[in-house]
């Protein structure tokens, strides 16, 4: 396997979708090209720095505020029949 | 060229080897329950299936978009389309992918509308090797991400993923930092698997090149860098 080879089966690789012959290659590879260990080692690291970044977190007043302006245009479709029990006024005496 | 998602029916998927999916005995999946009482019309089952997606509707729409704004607007946008098209929803891909397929449309569809972003759609820029052949080879430093403060952390991977084309960008948030496997983001994307393998490589390997100049050993250059960012 070369480094050509070896490039074309990472993303394979980082799933752990190999067959046990082709993975044996892979790591006989990495453990033979300094250049390609370097890019396993530092392309997981990539993957792993996002993961663990919690971008773009929602917060949680933000996601309720949201959530109620989709439910206010719901019920104004007049598809969910509960929006009669929510803002039915009492009948007048 | 490839196909870009448009329909937001769930269809059912192509067989791989000629098997009939009908023959596969499938697990319901427990959000079917709760599509079925929205669909009668029950506000309590919509509203635990907003709960339970919002975020993740959220953040992939501010990945695509970049923009807080647009992806509030994309969020509330995506749950009332969803709402409306429930009788859509057959059950046939999970109810999430099928969520973030119309979050993908909408958020492709705002940056056509702000027209300043240089691509927009899930097929451009991605027949260049740019980016897709590793040029740097340096050993990063263990656990490099510690010699920044979290705001600079943010702010580094921040400007380092948004300066990737939208079609990688969004094959990367969706497999690598929300999770789903290959074959949930090709069926959201309306791309083969194939070319979402193909896109993740190229996403991960211009991802992990630009990151090199900041993680690398060597302190000063990473620092060099970080000081050029906070110019810019």
């Amino acid at each position: 396997m070369n480094c050509t080879d070896f490039l074309a089966k990472l993303t394979d690789y980082f799933d752990g979708q190999m067959d046990p012959d082709l993975l044996a290659d892979v790591k006989a590879h990495i453990g033979s090209c300094h250049h390609c260990e370097v890019v396993v080692d530092t392309t997981r690291k990539t993957i792993e720095v996002y993961r663990g970044s919690r971008m773009y977190e929602c917060p949680e007043e933000l996601a309720a505020r949201m959530r109620a302006a989709v439910m206010k245009r719901c019920f104004e479709t007049g598809k969910l029949p509960d929006i009669e029990i929510k803002t039915q006024k009492p009948a007048a005496r | 060229m490839a196909a870009q998602p448009s329909s937001i029916v769930d269809e059912p998927l192509e067989p791989a080897d000629g098997v009939s999916t009908a023959e596969i005995p499938a697990e319901i999946h427990p959000d079917v329950a709760l599509v079925e009482r929205a669909k009668a019309g029950d506000s309590t089952a919509f509203e635990i299936l907003i709960k339970q997606y919002e975020r993740q509707i959220f953040r992939t729409a501010l990945h695509i978009t970049q923009n807080r704004e647009d992806a509030e607007d994309i969020t509330q946008d995506v749950f009332f389309k969803a709402f409306q098209k429930l009788e859509q929803f057959q059950g046939n891909s999970k109810f999430s992918t099928w969520l973030v397929r119309i979050a993908v449309n909408e958020s492709l569809m705002r940056l056509r509308k702000r027209k300043t972003a240089k691509t927009v759609s899930m097929d451009q820029d991605v027949e260049t090797d740019d980016g897709s052949i590793p040029r740097d080879f340096a050993e990063w430093r263990p656990n490099p991400e510690q010699n920044f403060s979290q705001s600079e952390l943010a702010e580094i991977l921040n400007k380092t993923i948004a300066g990737l084309p939208p079609g990688f960008r969004t094959v990367f948030t969706l497999r690598d930092i929300e999770n789903m496997s290959t074959e949930e983001t090709a069926e959201a994307l309306g791309l083969s698997v194939p070319a979402v393998k193909s896109r993740l490589l190229r996403a991960r390997l211009q991802l992990r090149e630009r990151l090199s100049r900041y993680f690398r050993k060597g302190t000063d250059g990473a620092r060099d860098a970080m000081r050029q960012i906070t110019r810019q």
